[in-house]
């Protein structure tokens, strides 16, 4: 099939980009939507043109590395990451829309590359269980009910890919950080950190400028691993018991 | 001299690790190992190459004992190096299930499984680690699969018969490699770890003989830097990107390694690469990678073929007694559970007699119709719902009414740099662990064991091998960067990339890497020959000749540069690949996932050469293009005792 | 913990669902009170009068209403001030637009921030004509809420600000009340149905029972 792109170009962070116009000719439905792209920037190369830088790595919709908005939606028209898209979701003739994720907390480093290192900075606010190695009792020692451990599971599946930072119309963070907080503080195991753990993750979020929840849904709708709008009620309400408790120590 | 022509040097030692009972082993050397005074680490810098669960775990390790680590990734987060893509689950000898497995059961297997190419007292050290991990990771709140009681679930998985296998869903590659990140963030947060995201080490700085540094490049800006420290970790992963097409990342590459040995590290076993059986087949020429469908699906999944060559009717519509289920049929005890490089050659020669299924005919069937009626379909779906998900994105096919189709790729390389027992490489202060390094899978790794080797490295082995080092060599005196070995290899690297960019040929960094990949795959792939690797060997100096003629990088060095990343790292490919077909030419026996068509029993199975072949090949570089040295290192086998692999 | 509470944002959506709540309630009352005019104009004062009795003889006359009064401003206050700094936050932290647009959310959700302005200037108004008089259309009395409610839907401009204000509030209610449930962490999936339902009906009812004033003067119902 035949399309047209128009990609967002931005040489470098503090340079201004613009949506450029592009024609890609062959596709097929077959091609994931990374692989279009590929097709794209070996003919961009060859004509001694600069091509679309756009971050990508596993290719299988694990690593969170793709990060693209297209036709206006973080990870395009599928529940799915960029990279697991196909070409079988377009068809011949169309015109696609690619621009970066848009946050000012994810500010842009080249056309569709974004900086999501503000997300590194939540989980260092305290997205973890302090477990130093060799300290571990053994395994068995906690069990952990298996609907608890469910819930952990399905809020631990966040790849941090930012897609529900870029679909948020406030910017917001918090599908991202709610996902981690409560998969730690269900379990035994982050019990002891549980005040102080959303405290600070929260407050590390609101450093780093991300907007605040209006619960419009957009994250969730555009989430690929399918985290619930209803994670950030659990935080919101982990966050409000710990702001009881924390006050009474 | 031509390149096939090499000598063999004096042979290589382990000198690290202790004799005596094997089980006491790494006990005798923790013990004899100096330690560092706890009030001393801090003044140590230890640099750290990578973030995968070797990486990950090493350095949130070594900050926690109090060392200053300086840390390094390409990727924009720690959090996202190839670890994150395993799916299937890490071994360790609970014996959770009372099913007979042990210590001592778990480091059988996986000497036997490595086809006897791996050191004994590696293995077994890898065997007794394998518990602690599992309890480090549940204390880090790794959400692995439990029963209703709230205890651990395991399931069994490709080449045993024990079911010591952990994991959480499809997805245990994550969920450790996001306990090693946590634990990871945690020292960075605290100020232990300098972390430097998008930024690609590019060489290795030894100054007097002693590894001292990197040079990286930071991918934003381009800036090329030096970094300096007592000892250099290279937890940078595997190469298995030489194939072009594999399962690894896009951007995994061999270059932090590949470097190192051009620097004097020596390369073992590079030829030793898996093919992994169950890959979604590929689609067309535009595909950039494949896809891994973990070997889980076969605990339920039958693999099978038409038993009549081009057969082209729909799955559903060959007649039960019109299948062929090879495995099952070839390898009854096993069935569809046999080790990795035995289902892959399987697919291999059922497809090379063209029973094959699908475009081009490169696929077999895994088919779940029986799972489904055994279970029902809610059960699968529990079991292995976001891989039938997975699968139904990429292929449009639905794997609950169709079989899927699968077919062999290029997965783990078990091959990497020599290190002794302390995981140190012959460069003294430089240590390679995790998948970089050669030591424990020998011919063929285990599933659910390069999770295991991984976290042990990082979490337990370096971490108590390292103060040796550190202990005997306080490196009071200070690198900077006006040493001439230093402004050596500093000059050398902007020259490399210099010349990159400005070749101004026509033909893109990609195109020489599928080139490669292609030309490695029919020659150094499933089933190797005298002829093709010998074809292979005369090409490569020919596609690197044409690559230095023809290549075109555009853009600068100066700034966020994708193709010039790309192109430096086929530079590295286009000699590491020469290197694996050398070593796959002097080893002409087959064993584990090397297969030399030479070498193989009358009906068709790997035949080892113990005789002959009973050690690791350690290669030592002169120039490029030039013929390595062989070192040999003699492997001994005290407790599992070399028989004929055999699975049915 | 207050400190804690304004300085993050979730503590600022947790102050805005609260001082919402209170403010929901009151109008529940309020529009309850309000249906007393179809049983009459003494009823209708006399049940005005007795609101500033409530609570006699321990409050004195017209304490409870002032009491009211400001807990009422206060909530107020506390709603418009943090909805006004989260918004800003929420500006700033998505400054540039995509070039591909959708429409996105709920009608309700998208218009929480301008209902959020029409409700607060209708306050004023709502206050200015029926509580002072200021803008009253013709002879405020003092005493006679009866006479002023129907002097006030008299005028096509009084029955159009207070029907299009009433729309607004159901829209607000509707994702308010939903969206205060899920800042104090009360939502959950198998609760998700019920809130909805609830915020639904909740809007529903407000809104029917105050527009039912304006028009049953309109049409004559109430004169």
């Amino acid at each position: 099939m035949k399309l047209t792109l128009r990609v967002w170009r931005q040489k470098n962070a503090d340079a201004d980009g613009a949506m450029s116009t592009y024609e890609v000719d062959g596709i097929s439905a077959d091609m994931s939507f990374l692989e279009m792209l590929d097709t794209l920037n070996e003919e961009l190369i060859l004509k001694g043109e600069d091509p679309v830088a756009f971050d990508h790595d596993c290719r299988e919709g694990i690593c969170g590395a793709c990060s693209l908005v297209i036709n206006g939606d973080a990870h395009g028209p599928e529940r799915t990451t960029t990279c697991q898209l196909h070409m079988r979701s377009f068809e011949d003739g169309d015109t696609i829309d690619i621009e970066p994720w848009r946050a000012s907390a994810f500010p842009v480093v080249k056309d569709l590359v974004v900086d999501r290192s503000a997300f590194d900075r939540i989980i260092q606010a305290g997205g973890y269980i302090t477990a130093p190695t060799g300290a571990a009792p053994e395994a068995h020692a906690t069990p952990v009910p298996k609907p608890d451990a469910d819930f952990a599971f399905e809020h631990a599946e966040c790849i941090g890919c930012g897609a529900c930072v870029a679909a948020c119309p406030n910017g917001a963070a918090m599908l991202f950080t709610s996902a981690k907080i409560n998969h730690l503080n269900v379990l035994p195991q982050g019990a002891p950190e549980r005040e102080t753990r959303v405290l600070d993750m929260v407050g590390q979020m609101d450093e780093e400028g991300f907007g605040g929840c209006t619960l419009t849904g957009e994250c969730a709708t555009a989430c690929p691993k399918g985290i619930p709008l209803v994670s950030i009620t659990s935080m919101n309400k982990e966050w409000l018991r710990a702001t009881r408790t924390s006050g009474k120590r | 001299m031509t390149y096939t022509d090499y000598a063999t040097g004096e042979p290589v030692v382990d000198t690290k690790a202790p004799k005596g009972p094997v089980n006491e082993r790494w006990d005798t050397r923790r013990f004899e190992a100096k330690l560092v005074n706890p009030a001393n680490r801090r003044k140590h810098t230890v640099i750290v190459v990578g973030t995968g669960l070797a990486g990950g775990s090493a350095g949130a390790t070594l900050a926690e004992q109090g060392y200053h680590v300086v840390q390094f990734c390409y990727q924009d987060s720690p959090r996202r190096a190839h670890s994150i893509a395993a799916q299937g689950g890490i071994n360790a000898a609970k014996n959770y299930r009372n099913d007979g497995d042990s210590v001592h059961r778990l480091f059988y297997d996986t000497v036997k499984g490595g086809d006897f190419r791996a050191r004994e007292s590696n293995v077994h050290r890898l065997a007794q680690i394998s518990v602690e991990i599992i309890d480090q990771c549940v204390a880090q709140g790794v959400p692995f699969a439990r029963e209703y009681g709230g205890l651990l679930d395991t399931r069994s998985f490709g080449g045993v018969q024990v079911s010591r296998t952990f994991y959480a869903r499809g997805q245990t590659g994550q969920q450790l490699l996001l306990g090693a990140y946590q634990a990871l963030s945690r020292q960075i947060a605290a100020g232990n770890i300098e972390m430097h995201p998008r930024t690609e080490m590019l060489d290795l700085i030894v100054v007097d003989g002693r590894a001292r540094g990197i040079v990286a490049r930071d991918l934003i800006t381009g800036r090329i830097d030096t970094y300096f420290a007592d000892a250099v970790v290279l937890a940078s992963g595997g190469y298995g990107n030489v194939f072009y097409l594999s399962t690894n990342a896009m951007n995994s590459n061999a270059t932090a390694i590949w470097r190192a040995h051009r620097r004097g590290a020596y390369f073992a076993n590079p030829c030793f690469t898996q093919i992994h059986p169950t890959c979604i087949p590929r689609t067309g020429d535009h595909q950039s990678k494949l896809t891994l469908m973990s070997e889980s699906l076969r605990n339920d999944g039958r693999i099978w073929v038409p038993k009549a060559k081009g057969d082209n009717r729909p799955a559903n519509e060959i007649p039960e007694d019109e299948r062929d289920y090879y495995l099952e049929r070839i390898y009854p005890a096993f069935g569809n559970l046999v080790p990795r490089d035995i289902a892959s050659r399987a697919a291999k020669n059922v497809c090379d007699e063209g029973r094959g299924v699908g475009p081009g005919g490169q696929g077999v069937y895994l088919d779940f119709a029986d799972a489904i009626r055994r279970m029902g379909r809610a059960k699968v779906e529990e079991k292995y719902g976001n891989l039938f998900d997975m699968y139904e994105r990429i292929t449009a096919e639905n794997p609950y009414e169709v079989p899927m189709r699968i077919y062999p790729a290029v997965h783990y390389t078990m091959g990497g740099l020599w290190v002794d027992y302390d995981l140190q490489t012959t460069i003294p202060g430089l240590f390679a662990i995790g998948e970089a390094n050669f030591s424990d899978h020998g011919a063929n790794r285990l599933g659910a064991s390069a999770l295991m080797q991984g976290l042990a490295d990082g979490y337990f082995v370096l971490p108590s091998t390292i103060n040796d080092y550190l202990a005997r060599n306080p490196h009071h005196n200070e690198v900077t960067v006006d040493h001439p070995g230093v402004q050596e290899v500093l000059a050398e690297t902007e020259d490399r990339l210099n010349l990159l960019l400005s070749v101004d040929g026509d033909r893109t960094p990609d195109s020489f890497h599928r080139e490669l990949g292609e030309l490695m795959w029919e020659f150094c792939g499933m089933a190797r020959t005298e002829t093709g690797l010998r074809k292979a060997l005369e090409r490569i100096p020919q596609i690197r000749e044409e690559f230095w003629r023809r290549i075109k990088v555009p853009g600068t060095g100066e700034e966020f540069n994708q193709s010039l990343e790309k192109a430096n790292r086929v530079v590295d490919y286009l000699e590491l690949a020469e290197l694996m077909c050398l070593d796959a030419l002097q080893r002409s026996e087959s064993c584990g996932g090397h297969f030399r068509e030479e070498s193989q029993t009358p009906d068709g199975e790997a035949a080892r050469k113990d005789e002959e072949f009973s050690y690791a090949a350690a290669w030592e570089f002169t120039a490029t293009g030039d013929a390595p040295v062989l070192h040999k290192e003699d492997l001994v086998f005290e407790y599992v005792h070399p028989t004929q692999r055999s699975y049915a | 913990m207050t400190r804690t509470m304004w300085d993050s944002s979730v503590g600022k959506k947790t102050v805005m669902a609260v001082s919402g709540l209170i403010m929901l309630a009151y109008l529940v009352v309020h529009m309850l009170g309000n249906l007393k005019i179809f049983f009459g104009s003494d009823e209708f004062n006399d049940y005005a009068h007795w609101l500033r009795t409530l609570g006699e003889p321990f409050l004195h006359y017209e304490w409870a209403l002032w009491i009211i009064r400001v807990v009422l401003v206060a909530a107020v206050v506390a709603h418009a001030t943090s909805a006004y700094q989260l918004s800003r936050r929420d500006i700033r932290a998505r400054p540039t637009k995509y070039v591909h647009k959708k429409p996105r959310a709920s009608y309700a959700t998208r218009t929480m921030r301008w209902g959020g302005i029409i409700l607060g200037l209708f306050i004023v108004w709502h206050i200015l004509d029926l509580t002072t008089g200021t803008v009253h259309p013709d002879g405020f009395q003092t005493g006679h809420p009866y006479q002023n409610v129907i002097d006030t839907f008299s005028t096509w401009y009084g029955n159009v600000i207070y029907i299009v204000a009433m729309l607004a509030l159901g829209l607000h209610v509707r994702h308010g009340f939903w969206s205060a449930a899920q800042t104090l962490g009360v939502g959950s999936r198998a609760r998700d149905r019920a809130l909805k339902v609830t915020a639904n009906v909740l809007a529903l009812v407000l809104t029917v029972g105050f527009v039912s004033v304006p028009v049953a003067v309109m049409t004559g119902v109430v004169s």
